[in-house]
């Protein structure tokens, strides 16, 4: 059992503060009665009601949740077909510039994509709407999603695979029966980072997005950009609680996934 | 057949969304300005076959790139990015060595926790993590109110809508980035190698410089990437904790699109960055192959 | 073993039999991966309920043998007949052959008995005939109680006959292992090789193994094919690779052997005669094939067939003098190393049928080692 040395606990501590003072000072001041944030003036759930008052966050909060369900859908079937591709493929002509599209999105400036999007939805003449920010969302929330199924169909013992194909599968057969069942986790994750990734985007969002179709971060942006208001602090105490909530829940239940694991295959020997 | 569909849907889907709108960002960067919609000239006109293509090559110049060279706002905004995006990747890398330094040394059991606590922030809002440093930065904010009721300041100290805003900014988002792959790294590796460094009349501090940091190298080169690349074309830390002399070129392109609507010009500003960003990227992608291999 | 094997061979010898019809036909088959040959134009036939082992060091082309009889590899050159059918346009899914992986690639979110099933669904077979097969199944590798438990909640050697369970469950008239045992300690791999010949008898399944273990090879099959750089280079019965292998490689493969190396000066009669150092008698042993006289040739003799003693032996056709250099005690026997005058290094072994201290050989001592004119035999390639 390794024990702390004082300057890996001190390292540890200020890091983490750093990371979460901000937060929960956002947290704190989200129940502050007065207007002003920075000073106190006591205990109110009264931002949270103003909140729920307000149509135009309502409405944005709507159209990001079409948005991000929609684009994560679609960029996982896409993604986990491209990570297929990668990994199983093998050659195939233009293997490297699907690569090269596969992994450019996931380090390409936000504003040159969504520059980039914006000039192509303009040219072809399409009206910038809750569709054109799916569109955009999905392009590269694919990759993401390729890049970490592709993870997992590496260390995929192909034998599998073949086992099934051996007991008289088909190609596709052996896909849904075998090796999609496996994969399952790591496509959910990949579900899940396309989701979160469609609702925080801001960015792409703001060159794709038209008049009707303002997601919230548009909508927050705009609200922070002038100052700090306490409605916003609500709101990003919810989203933070929901987020928090959910990754607390995913590694618990994998915690409790991986020591069932062990518990069997002690058992098992 | 169904190979060829498999192959053939996502290909298609990545050449149209993705490859043919950047073409077409080139494209417009080496056209002109027009008061019009869409608001460049010449525009490719298909219709007119051959003729049309050739009118259209020959209108093409390079005047908006000569544009960035004469106007010094652009490669003075090119050059501050520049700075600000390796000053604060040296600052996040500062920050995160020791944390991801320091888990690695934690007990087993912790490891998960810890882990889980680097990874929360990234799942949560970008835009609310740079938006929580306002109300602690500003003039009247939270860390003013407690130097000076600690005595240490009797004037406010100026941060938000500064530079050091936006390193701060920088630092505390892309954090994890940083500490992530440092740590991977750490964790793989052998603590009987210190221990014989150690044994071979190393002290504990000779033995980190000689075996610990150069194991770790990988690591440390993929985080600073990590952080480096999306830092260049950053554009919401700028806009919300930057100050208007913050020449960031994120900021210069979307300010350029959506307030002076010079699609050209901003057209070519994002070539320019995607240029000045090549090599770092390609380096990346070496560095990534290195260990994959290295994995294997 | 040999004598397991020996007993055997007058029962079930089809490949001795002119009318027999081979189950299986490699027709000059070629396997090239780009520039790159990994199996250059073998012939074989094998037979109905054979247990058929490719063995071989890895690397030697075993294993893709074994993969283009079950559809995963294409063959380049020649063919391959399963039951006097063309396999070449026959994908892996419409094969009668089944194939035991070496990861065992067990579903690892199903259940043994849905394992099991999972051939057997895929023909649409009605559900009770499923259960019923399956049931069946299970009792062959006596795993019924553990029907519903998931793949890591069972032992390696219990993974092991799920999946042979899983891969006869289709009754294919072939069933591939590929290195079926190598993933179990030794102990268990003892056990298991009688258990999956047992199983091979019961079910009259033909089996095709692949194999690096030679020991392996000769404990469960009817005969081996032994391979190199893409090649057979012999295929026997375990009895006749080990006593009469037909080249120094196989000899060398299988077993411990001494090599001795010297001139053909007598052949003829089923016996050669080498001259092989001066000062020491000439060595005789089996060539079935006349060897021209003054042809390079090795003698192959197991060191369990060469005696020791501490005198000139009597009546001995093969003598050897030389000095003990090592000795070393394996419990029950002892394998003495005994350097001649020309520095050669033979090896002899003696059962210990008394205690130690009884023993009358120790180091540097002189000896004589003494064979029979048919413990060894004469190799010329």
């Amino acid at each position: 059992m390794r024990k702390l040395s004082w300057f890996n606990t001190l390292s540890l501590t200020l890091g983490f503060a750093f990371l979460y003072i901000p937060m929960l000072i956002l947290i704190i001041y989200s129940f502050n009665a007065g207007k002003l944030v920075t000073v106190w003036s006591g205990f109110s759930f009264k931002w949270y009601g103003e909140l729920m008052q307000n149509e135009a966050f309502l409405q944005a909060a709507w159209v990001t949740l079409k948005v991000a369900v929609m684009s994560s859908t679609i960029a996982t079937v896409l993604g986990t077909m491209a990570a297929y591709v990668m990994v199983r493929a093998g050659r195939f002509r233009g293997r490297t510039l699907f690569s090269g599209m596969i992994y450019a999105p996931l380090v390409m400036p936000e504003v040159i994509t969504g520059l980039s999007l914006l000039l192509l939805f303009i040219a072809i003449g399409l009206d910038r709407g809750v569709l054109t920010i799916v569109l955009a969302h999905t392009t590269f929330s694919m990759c993401y999603v390729s890049v970490v199924v592709s993870s997992r169909l590496v260390t995929f013992d192909h034998s599998l695979e073949e086992a099934a194909l051996d007991l008289g599968c088909t190609g596709f057969e052996a896909f849904r029966l075998v090796t999609l069942p496996i994969i399952m986790p790591a496509v959910l994750s990949g579900w899940l980072l396309a989701f979160t990734l469609s609702l925080d985007d801001l960015v792409i969002a703001s060159f794709t997005s038209g008049p009707s179709s303002t997601t919230l971060p548009i909508k927050i942006f705009s609200a922070v950009r002038l100052g700090v208001t306490p409605e916003i602090n609500a709101l990003s105490t919810i989203l933070i609680g929901l987020v928090t909530i959910g990754v607390i829940t995913a590694s618990l239940s994998s915690k409790r996934a991986i020591a069932k694991k062990q518990q069997d295959e002690k058992g098992a020997n | 057949m169904k190979r060829f569909a498999l192959i053939s849907i996502p290909y298609f889907w990545l050449l149209a969304l993705f490859l043919v709108p950047f073409l077409i960002v080139l494209k417009i960067s080496l056209s002109d300005t027009e008061l019009s919609i869409p608001p460049y000239t010449p525009q490719l006109d298909l219709a007119q076959g051959w003729a049309g293509v050739k009118e259209w090559w020959a209108a093409l110049d390079m005047e908006n790139f000569v544009w960035l060279t004469e106007d010094d706002l652009y490669w003075k905004a090119y050059l501050s990015s520049l700075k600000i995006a390796i000053t604060s990747t040296i600052l996040t890398l500062i920050v995160g060595y020791p944390i991801a330094y320091g888990m690695t040394r934690a007990p087993d059991e912790w490891r998960p926790t810890l882990m889980m606590l680097v990874i929360l922030p990234f799942w949560t809002s970008f835009l609310i993590r740079v938006y929580s440093w306002k109300s602690i930065l500003s003039n009247e904010g939270l860390l003013n109110q407690l130097l000076m009721n600690l005595g240490l300041i009797s004037d406010p100290l100026v941060i938000l809508n500064t530079n050091t805003a936006v390193y701060i900014g920088i630092v505390y988002t892309y954090l994890p980035f940083m500490v992530l792959p440092i740590y991977s790294a750490l964790e793989r590796l052998d603590e009987s190698l210190l221990e014989a460094a150690e044994d071979l009349g190393c002290s504990r501090i000779t033995a980190f410089w000689l075996v610990t940091m150069p194991l770790s190298k990988q690591g440390i080169i993929a985080g600073s990437f990590l952080v480096f690349i999306p830092a260049m074309g950053e554009y919401v830390i700028p806009a919300l904790l930057g100050g208007s002399q913050t020449l960031m070129i994120g900021k210069v392109l979307f300010e350029e699109f959506f307030a002076n609507r010079d699609w050209p010009v901003a057209s070519a500003v994002a070539v320019v960055l995607l240029l000045i960003l090549i090599i770092p990227i390609v380096l990346f992608q070496k560095n990534e192959e290195k260990q994959r291999e290295a994995g294997k | 073993m040999s004598d397991a094997a020996t007993a055997l061979a007058p029962v079930f010898a089809p490949w001795n039999d002119p009318a027999a019809e081979p189950i299986i036909q490699f027709k000059n088959v070629t396997k090239r991966y780009g520039d790159f040959t990994a199996i250059d134009n073998q012939t074989i036939d094998i037979y109905p309920q054979e247990f058929f082992a490719l063995l071989g060091p890895s690397g030697c082309g075993k294993t893709t043998m074994m993969r283009m009889l079950g559809g995963f590899e294409t063959v380049t050159e020649g063919t391959i007949t399963i039951d006097g059918q063309d396999m070449s346009a026959v994908p892996p899914n419409k094969r009668a052959v089944n194939m035991m992986f070496q990861s065992y690639a067990l579903f690892p979110h199903l259940s043994v008995a849905e394992n099991i099933a999972f051939g057997l669904k895929r023909d649409k077979m009605p559900k009770d005939q499923v259960e019923a097969r399956v049931e069946e199944m299970l009792s062959l590798v006596q795993l019924n109680k553990f029907a519903a438990r998931k793949p890591h909640q069972i032992s390696g050697g219990q993974r092991q006959r799920v999946a042979l369970a899983r891969s006869l469950a289709k009754a294919p008239k072939l069933l591939l292992l590929d290195e079926p045992l190598g993933a179990l300690d030794k102990k268990l791999r003892q056990d298991t090789q009688f258990e999956l010949m047992d199983i091979q008898e019961q079910t009259g399944t033909t089996f095709v193994i692949v194999t690096h273990d030679q020991e392996e090879a000769m404990t469960v099959a009817s005969r081996i094919a032994v391979m190199d750089h893409g090649k057979i280079i012999q295929v026997d019965t375990p009895a006749k690779i080990y006593e009469e292998p037909g080249s120094v490689y196989v000899a060398d493969f299988i077993g411990d052997v001494n090599l001795i190396e010297g001139n053909v000066t007598k052949s003829g009669d089923d016996h050669a005669t080498i001259s092989w150092a001066s000062g020491q008698q000439d060595l005789i042993g089996i060539a079935h094939d006349e060897i021209p006289t003054g042809t390079r040739a090795t003698l192959a003799v197991r060191p369990e067939k060469v005696n020791i003693s501490t005198e000139r032996p009597e009546g001995m056709t093969n003598v050897i003098h030389g000095k003990v250099h090592d000795i070393a005690y394996l419990g029950n026997m002892s394998t003495y190393v005994i350097e001649t005058p020309s520095g050669q290094l033979i090896k002899a072994q003696a059962a210990n049928t008394r205690r130690i201290a009884r023993r009358a050989i120790t180091w540097e001592q002189e000896v004589w080692l003494s064979f029979t004119d048919t413990a060894g035999v004469v190799l010329t390639s």
